[in-house]
């Protein structure tokens, strides 16, 4: 049925990290996944392994995902070293096994980032990243006040620009790729699309300027530009953005120490 | 129980105006002292938390994922409309107005869907200045394009992302009252019960997510903005963490829930694979202005797609619905889909299929023009399915994606529970019996952003409050409930997981209630719902704790909901001995197979009241008035 039509199912071998909360220690545990069809996603085959531990009285595997299909940022495994697996612009939950072969061994990891602390298996907790958004990821625009939608031309170039940045779903996979654990993709991708905006210039340094202060604060590491976070973004967002934040924010610095 | 829907006086287009005018305020430094309890972050969560907040009020919001920023309204793709004629084609709020009060087959309360098309205009100057990123033409201003059920391009849309952008900026207004302290969040916590005090929705009880804490919460008015129920059928458009207990449980705390029988098919998700199929995948109505939609002529026509020559292809839609062709409304399309695959003309392995061809649209707009347009799309149905839709047609088939039944509320969006209101896909307010596409954002943005915050005002300046704490006795046995039905739950320890209670559940419903329904049939899975909920309650195996993440406990709690949802659906789809919108009953039906309404004894809405635990529940009823648009036969032709 569509697909790789093929009814040729396969054997692979996981090591899943389990550990039971923020507190304890975890570890690896190995387990089979039997008769996997190709045309399954990545999450159904676990699906299916979690079937079978509770048929064997064993705990099934916790993971986050919620929309299954690529959009809501929920889900995200580390497959052998890679965020989000082996294939580009594509979230976990998209993945599908016929991206893998007979026999593969798979290590299944947890987002790994001192600030998203893992709460169990391969679940992490991604707070920060909603504090981040509120020091200053917003435009302030209470209901009831806006003007006529129409009465402000966007350049349709600047729309789609702002557009390439909002694309982000705060899945943190660029933090899980970055050696230094940054999250100057996410905060970038937010900054720059609100920045390419009119409505978003009043708030232009200020943004920025509570966004990174934020982000420091909850432990992220800086960004030494290895690029780890585009090739690793389901989203294919650009690292020009953190440019173009890096930009904004030098100027925003400036003004501040000249105010 | 009594469905008074308090719908002001006057005409059609002035009542809300009155009535905005009628209603009585808080004073500013008063708002403070009331509470509001919002569950729910979705669009009409998040835009209503983000709104009352910034009125001053004192809000918490709660959702089950770790961000409010993940709330399923996230993977809308198509798009929203309003009535800004902005293409200049003749578009109004009235003409909005009147296609949804037809879209929905005559089964909305008029007054209603005209407040919803007067405020869709606000809705899109309010999302612009927050910098939702719509799409625009080269001269800067927006753009549109059309969707099913109407003849005008009203349709704003964010490539095939518009969810998720109308989300982000609710979700940022929200989060920007958080940084200010005027909402609390609490992500990752799933409310469990409705706690009434003195008649009056005061609180509720939820569920700590990652510690298995049960916490009560008061306030003086609770909004449930917990989104649709269609995953009750398993397989759906829905995220796999979408419910009903909390509108399960307000239902059974004395809310009226209004025609569960509506639940909307969407003609165009990526057909099931196969047994181990978690959920299915929507491909937007937008694609329909673009794609074509056939079969086969010959019955088991093996050929590859291209090389079927065009005068052996069946454009069915276009054949059958000349006026609208591939942009007849989702009842209709769905239907028409069935129809030829039951024909034996449906394509893919299983012939559970139909094209949707975008041949044509590449040779008259060139591949570029169809990549700006739908490249996401195009991408993700490539991802699920290894095919390239740009060479070759993309196959679809219909699937549960939406209901258009929920709590009922009356004109102020107010439950059967004083203090209880309900807003978006969880109400079931303004869609009637069939949904348009790009206008469930709408309305749950109208709720959130227009609506509630003033009905509530009014609400809070109308009532006396008592002082009502967590100590109070109803919070105490709304969590010792709690408390009981998880650990009845953890000590079944029998041999079933939850999610084969659910695969079951679902294609019981899919089978005897899905696109075409019969008296013989909804008896039938009324004999089969309760008896695979005896037998969940025997054999449901639920491993660990209650004291730590356990996702198991947490479906186990979700399906146990929906066992008993089911069977109110089925009830509720065999009192409606008529065929309406999305419900269609084989035993009415035209000599064309189009559903036939029968104003003279169902031109109503159906509410149900619970009764208590092995009792009928009581069916009342609403009878709906059409003044404006005068009821007549729906015509797509
Ligand atoms: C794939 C898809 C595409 C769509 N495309 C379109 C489109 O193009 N145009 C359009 O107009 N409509 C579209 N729709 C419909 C539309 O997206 C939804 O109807 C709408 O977004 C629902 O919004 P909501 O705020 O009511 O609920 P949701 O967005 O579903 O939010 C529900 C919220 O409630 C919370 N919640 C639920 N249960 C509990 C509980 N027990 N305890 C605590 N919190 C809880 C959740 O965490 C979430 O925050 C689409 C729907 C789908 C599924
Ligand atoms: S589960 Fe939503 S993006 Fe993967």
């Amino acid at each position: 049925m569509g697909g790789t039509g093929s009814d040729q199912t396969m054997n692979l071998t996981l090591n899943v990290w389990r550990q039971k909360n923020r507190r304890a220690e975890g570890e690896f545990v190995t387990y089979e996944a039997k008769d996997i069809n190709p045309d399954m996603s990545f999450l159904e085959m676990l699906d299916v392994v979690n079937e079978h531990l509770i048929s064997r009285g064993e705990e099934p595997i916790a993971f986050d995902h919620d929309c299954r299909e690529g959009i809501c940022g929920q889900c995200g495994i580390v497959i052998n070293g890679s965020p989000h697996g082996p294939r580009g612009a594509t979230t976990t939950c998209q993945l599908h096994m016929r991206s893998f072969h007979n026999g593969d061994v798979l290590t299944l990891e947890p987002w790994r980032a001192n600030a998203f602390p893992v709460i169990k298996d391969l679940m992490v907790d991604r707070g920060a990243f909603d504090r981040i958004v509120a020091a200053g990821g917003f435009i302030t625009a209470p209901t009831g006040n806006a003007p006529e939608a129409n009465s402000v031309p966007v350049p349709k170039e600047n729309a789609d620009l702002a557009m390439d940045a909002a694309a982000c779903i705060g899945c943190g996979a660029c933090v899980a790729a970055c050696p230094n654990a940054s999250a100057m993709l996410f905060v970038a991708a937010k900054a720059s699309h609100l920045n390419l905006l009119p409505q978003g210039q009043p708030e232009r340094s200020r943004r920025v300027l509570g966004m990174v202060e934020r982000m420091d604060g909850e432990g992220f590491g800086g960004c030494t530009n290895h690029g780890e976070c585009e090739a690793a973004c389901p989203k294919e967002i650009s690292i020009k953005f953190i440019a173009r934040m890096n930009r904004d924010h030098h100027k925003a610095s400036l003004l501040r120490i000249f105010s | 129980m009594e469905l008074k829907s308090n719908v002001p006086s006057g005409p059609m287009d002035q009542k809300w105006t009155k009535h905005k005018f009628d209603m009585k305020l808080v004073n500013p430094a008063n708002k403070r002292k009331y509470s509001v309890i919002v569950v729910g972050s979705g669009l009409a969560g998040a835009s209503a938390a983000a709104s009352l907040a910034e009125l001053g009020h004192n809000v918490k919001c709660f959702c089950y994922q770790d961000s409010p920023r993940r709330a399923h309204s996230i993977a809308a793709q198509g798009g929203i409309n309003a009535a800004k004629n902005y293409q200049n084609d003749g578009d109004s709020v009235e003409r909005l107005f009147y296609d949804t009060v037809k879209g929905g087959d005559f089964r909305a309360r008029e007054a209603n869907v005209h407040r919803l098309a007067e405020v869709s205009v606000n809705i899109i100057d309010q999302c612009v200045s927050q910098g939702v990123p719509f799409a625009r033409e080269y001269g800067g201003l927006l753009a549109n394009r059309s969707f099913g059920g109407a003849q005008v391009s009203r349709t704003f849309y964010a490539r095939g992302q518009t969810g998720q952008q109308l989300l982000l900026g609710a979700y940022q207004a929200l989060e920007r009252q958080v940084g200010l302290g005027t909402v609390k969040m609490f992500a990752r916590h799933e409310m469990q019960e409705l706690v009434v005090v003195d008649g009056q929705a005061r609180g509720i009880v939820v569920r700590d997510l990652e510690t298995g804490a049960i916490e009560s919460h008061a306030s003086d008015a609770v909004i449930l903005a917990t989104g649709g129920y269609g995953t009750v059928f398993y397989l759906a458009t829905y995220a796999k963490g979408c419910n009903t207990t909390a509108i399960w449980r307000a239902y059974k705390k004395g809310a009226a829930f209004a025609n569960p029988c509506y639940t909307q098919i969407h003609p165009t998700c990526i057909p099931v694979t196969g047994h181990y199929q978690s959920k299915l995948t929507l491909m937007s109505e937008s694609l329909r202005n673009d794609g074509r939609i056939w079969v086969p002529k010959m019955k088991g026509d093996q050929r590859p797609p291209n090389q079927i020559p065009d005068d052996e292809r069946d454009y069915y839609l276009e054949r059958k619905y000349p006026s609208f062709g591939n942009l007849a409304p989702r009842d209709v399309s769905s239907r028409a889909a069935k129809e030829v695959c039951d024909e034996g003309r449906g394509v893919g392995k299983s012939g559970l299929g139909v094209y949707l061809d975008f041949k044509d649209a590449i040779a008259r707009l060139g591949e570029d023009k169809i990549r700006e347009r739908y490249s996401n799309l195009f991408e993700m149905y490539e991802r699920i399915t290894d095919e390239n839709p740009y060479k070759v047609p993309m196959r679809i088939y219909p699937a549960i994606h939406y209901t258009m039944g929920g709590l009922w509320v009356d004109y102020n969006l107010m439950s059967t529970v004083p203090g209880l209101f309900v807003a978006g896909e969880a109400n079931f307010s303004d869609h009637g019996a069939n949904r348009l596409g790009a206008s469930a954002l709408m309305q749950g943005l109208a709720d959130g952003y227009f609506i509630i915050p003033y009905t509530i005002g009014n609400f809070f300046g109308s009532n006396k409050f008592a002082k009502v704490s967590t100590d109070h006795a109803a919070f105490k046995e709304a969590e010792a409930n709690v408390a009981g039905r998880i650990k009845s739950l953890l000590s079944i320890k029998g041999t079933r997981s939850a999610d084969t209670f659910h695969r079951e559940l679902g294609k019981i419903l899919w089978d005897y209630c899905g696109m075409a329904r019969t008296e013989q049939s909804l008896t039938t899975a009324l004999e089969k719902i309760p008896a695979l909920r005896e037998e969940f309650w025997h054999d449901l195996r639920v491993l660990g704790t209650g004291e730590e993440i356990n996702q198991s406990l947490e479906k186990a709690g979700r399906v146990a909901d929906f066992l008993e949802l089911g069977e109110l659906l089925c009830r509720d789809a065999l009192e409606r001995r008529e065929s309406c919108g999305a419900h269609f009953r084989e035993e009415f039906q035209d000599a064309e197979g189009e559903a036939k309404r029968d104003d003279e004894n169902f031109c109503h809405v159906a509410a149900w009241e619970y009764n208590g635990e092995g009792k009928t529940p009581t069916r009342h009823v609403e009878p709906l008035e059409f003044e404006s648009v005068h009821l007549q036969t729906r015509s797509y032709k």
